[in-house]
């Protein structure tokens, strides 16, 4: 009996894949875009905001009635698959996506530690991928098939050297720092050098450091008022940035203090309380306070979805515009997978000046984005509120 | 000059909270033998009591029942996370100590280090790994004498230190009590067959240590007002480093250790990168250490002392 029904379902699967590529051949391709999302792991909420973005870009472009390439409209399918946020499922979803589902794309992964492996896989397959949230170096770096639309955390030390610089004229930096920690490190490292080459050699009057876990920044803090530093950076966490602004005002240092997109916790606030008042940092994205598209999009997903949308939110959906402007531009769909594969990645790398609701994007070589950076200023209420858009160059 | 003043002023800050968390590690050693490892957590058992003991005084008063000044209320949590931080001390004693009493010295040891863990992960588990903020309880007033801003909080902090300190000091010398503890450091053996209540004394010895370091995990929290789990532990370690420092059984040397070790952190940071300060600050008192092996005012271990 049972072997009956075993062969009956083979039966049934081979009759339904014959019927499919049969369909699949007689009508016009449809494209198909792959979501790497961690939907379930460790940070769900990640995953939920990838998906949900990437649904409203789709429902989008059903409304319009299909996609457009070269004059014919296409039916677009999305493929979502789970990575768990584990390392080896990424790679797994990935594999799936480009041999099983046949996509031509493939959004996401969003978090580093799936997103290495993940990019790893669609390079050496050939399909175009693109993470809307790494922001590790490795994820992109010798694979030209991979690209990202946040950029790296170094990336902010110039923009916030050129920021101030813009803002209010200063000429004389000073910086503080967790020299046990990496991000702090090289964004410190960084902002130094653009510091100094837009203002001369010496021009970080104080460079000062202390290690994790240290509570007393009193020493540091004296050498740098008595620098004559116009303002201070500091690349620190929650952890930190509380104290160091009590303990600067306390000995003094009236000062403004200025930090990069660590301090974009709510906790900071709730910690520093009005101290953090008045502040700037530089961030990938503010939903208060955001005009024009970016605040379209924001209302948007707010009707639909009843919730302030993240960063991984729109940085998703710029991601998919993306894919969507790198198909339009390779011009036809040409049925054969890795044809159209090539066409679409070498079309993304091609992309200038795409006009993403987190910036304006130019991939590099590496498909790294250069694009602007978001200015926050921490309200008098305590909100993180849009300030302005800065580029580097 | 005001520059110089101005560092001097961080370190008589910085250096209280050494010296108040070394003197608990230091009447224990001296009392006891042992080296109470678990002390530094004891000071972060004694700030988080001080934090839900003021957030409770207030909560109290933003709902109108008793509404007290900010500085009574700073007085009260002072009074309350020293009596309950006591309690806690004399709990680690009676349950993690007193059964080990006659154990290998490097068990107790093993102890401190396993009760500090139990702390610090109890801590983790039931508030979570989640920053909490001391509220500020007096004002912050700024001053400036001179070219140095001193604020009120730190001229609060460093006297009030020093009176404990004090205060100590003499309860140690002129009172039985204290004598019985003189006499303990001494030997224990015998010190019973005098009638001494050593368990009461052993007791009193990690209540008193306890009792300061709540008073350091409060001014802690007004200096410092980030408190995490693990907050204790590097000051703790350092504290220690003052305790051995100052020397066995000196109140006096502790207490000077602790300044000294905030005066050479302080300092260091300013002359060098502070990248190198602890590597430079423990250099120089590995240093010390060499020349003045037994501290700055312990005895040399002789037949006079138990070891």
């Amino acid at each position: 009996m049972r072997r009956v029904f075993t062969a009956l379902a083979v039966l049934a699967m081979a009759a339904a894949l014959v019927s499919s590529g049969c369909a699949g051949r007689g009508a016009p391709p449809t494209i198909k875009i792959g979501v790497n999302a961690e939907l379930t792991g460790d940070i769900p909420k990640v995953g939920e905001s990838c998906k949900r973005a990437a649904q409203m870009w789709l429902a989008d472009i059903e409304a319009a009635g299909g996609l457009e390439v070269g004059g014919k409209k296409y039916k677009v399918e999305l493929f979502i698959e789970d990575n768990e946020s584990k390392p080896e499922s990424a790679a797994a979803a990935a594999t799936k996506l480009i041999t099983q589902d046949e996509v031509l794309a493939i959004v996401g992964p969003n978090a580093s530690k799936v997103a290495i492996p993940a990019g790893e896989v669609c390079n050496n397959q050939k399909c175009p991928m693109i993470s809307p949230w790494s922001t590790n170096p490795r994820t992109t770096k010798d694979r030209p098939w991979v690209f990202r639309a946040c950029f790296l955390d170094d990336f902010q030390g110039p923009v916030v050297a050129r920021f101030v610089t813009e803002e209010f004229n200063f000429t004389k930096a000073a910086v503080l720092y967790d020299v046990a920690s990496d991000y702090p490190k090289g964004l410190a490292e960084f902002f130094k050098k653009a510091w100094e080459e837009i203002h001369g050699p010496g021009s970080v009057v104080a460079f000062e450091s202390f290690v994790t876990k240290d509570r007393d920044f009193s020493a540091q803090l004296t050498k740098i008022i008595a620098s004559g530093a116009e303002f201070l950076f500091t690349p620190q966490y929650y952890d930190e940035v509380p104290l160091i602004l009590k303990q600067a005002r306390e000995l003094g240092f009236d000062k403004p203090v200025v930090g990069s997109d660590s301090w974009g916790s709510a906790e900071l606030v709730k910690l520093a309380g009005p101290l953090s008042y008045g502040c700037f940092f530089s961030t990938h994205y503010a939903a208060a306070g955001a005009k024009g598209a970016t605040k379209e999009f924001i209302d948007r997903f707010k009707a639909k979805y009843g919730e302030v949308p993240d960063d991984v939110a729109a940085l998703t959906w710029d991601s998919m515009r993306i894919v969507e402007a790198a198909i339009k531009a390779a011009g036809k769909i040409t049925g054969d997978l890795a044809t159209d594969r090539k066409a679409v990645r070498d079309a993304m790398a091609a992309i200038k000046d795409f006009d993403g609701i987190t910036g304006r994007m130019t991939f590099t070589e590496e498909g790294d984005p250069i694009k602007a950076a978001v200015i926050v200023k921490i309200s008098n209420t305590g909100e993180f509120e849009f300030y302005k858009f800065v580029s580097p160059k | 000059m005001a520059y110089l003043l101005q560092h001097v002023v961080n370190a008589l800050q910085w250096g209280s909270f050494y010296a108040l968390i070394a003197l608990g590690y230091s009447m224990v050693y001296s009392v006891l033998m042992l080296f109470n490892f678990a002390h530094g957590d004891i000071f972060m058992v004694g700030a988080y009591i001080g934090l839900f003991v003021a957030t409770g005084l207030l909560a109290l008063g933003s709902a109108g029942a008793v509404a007290l000044p900010n500085w009574a209320v700073l007085v009260l949590t002072l009074i309350l996370a020293m009596a309950l931080t006591s309690v806690v001390g004399m709990l680690v004693e009676r349950v993690g100590y007193r059964p080990l009493r006659r154990a290998p010295r490097a068990s107790a040891a093993l102890t401190g280090l396993m009760i500090g863990i139990t702390f610090e992960t109890l801590n983790l588990a039931l508030l979570g790994a989640k920053r909490r903020s001391f509220p500020a309880l007096i004002e912050t007033t700024s001053y400036q004498v001179a070219g140095v801003s001193i604020t009120n909080t730190k001229i609060m902090i460093v006297v009030i230190s020093l009176l404990l300190m004090l205060a100590l000091d003499q309860f140690v010398r002129r009172t039985k009590w204290g004598m019985a503890m003189r006499a303990m450091a001494v030997d224990i053996f015998v010190v019973p067959l005098m009638g001494v209540p050593i368990n009461t004394m052993a007791a009193l010895t990690f209540a008193l240590g306890s009792g300061l370091a709540a008073v350091a995990g409060v001014f802690f929290g007004q200096a410092y007002p980030v408190l995490e789990p693990y907050m204790g532990m590097l000051v703790g370690w350092k504290a220690f480093v003052a305790a051995i420092l100052g020397g066995r059984g000196s109140v006096l040397g502790a207490a000077l250790a602790g300044f000294l070790l905030g005066f050479i952190e302080i300092f260091v940071a300013v002359v060098f990168p502070s990248t190198l300060r602890d590597l430079i600050a423990y250099s120089v008192i590995l240093l010390i250490l060499t020349f003045r092996p037994y501290g700055f005012f312990g005895e040399p271990y002789s037949a006079r002392l138990r070891l």
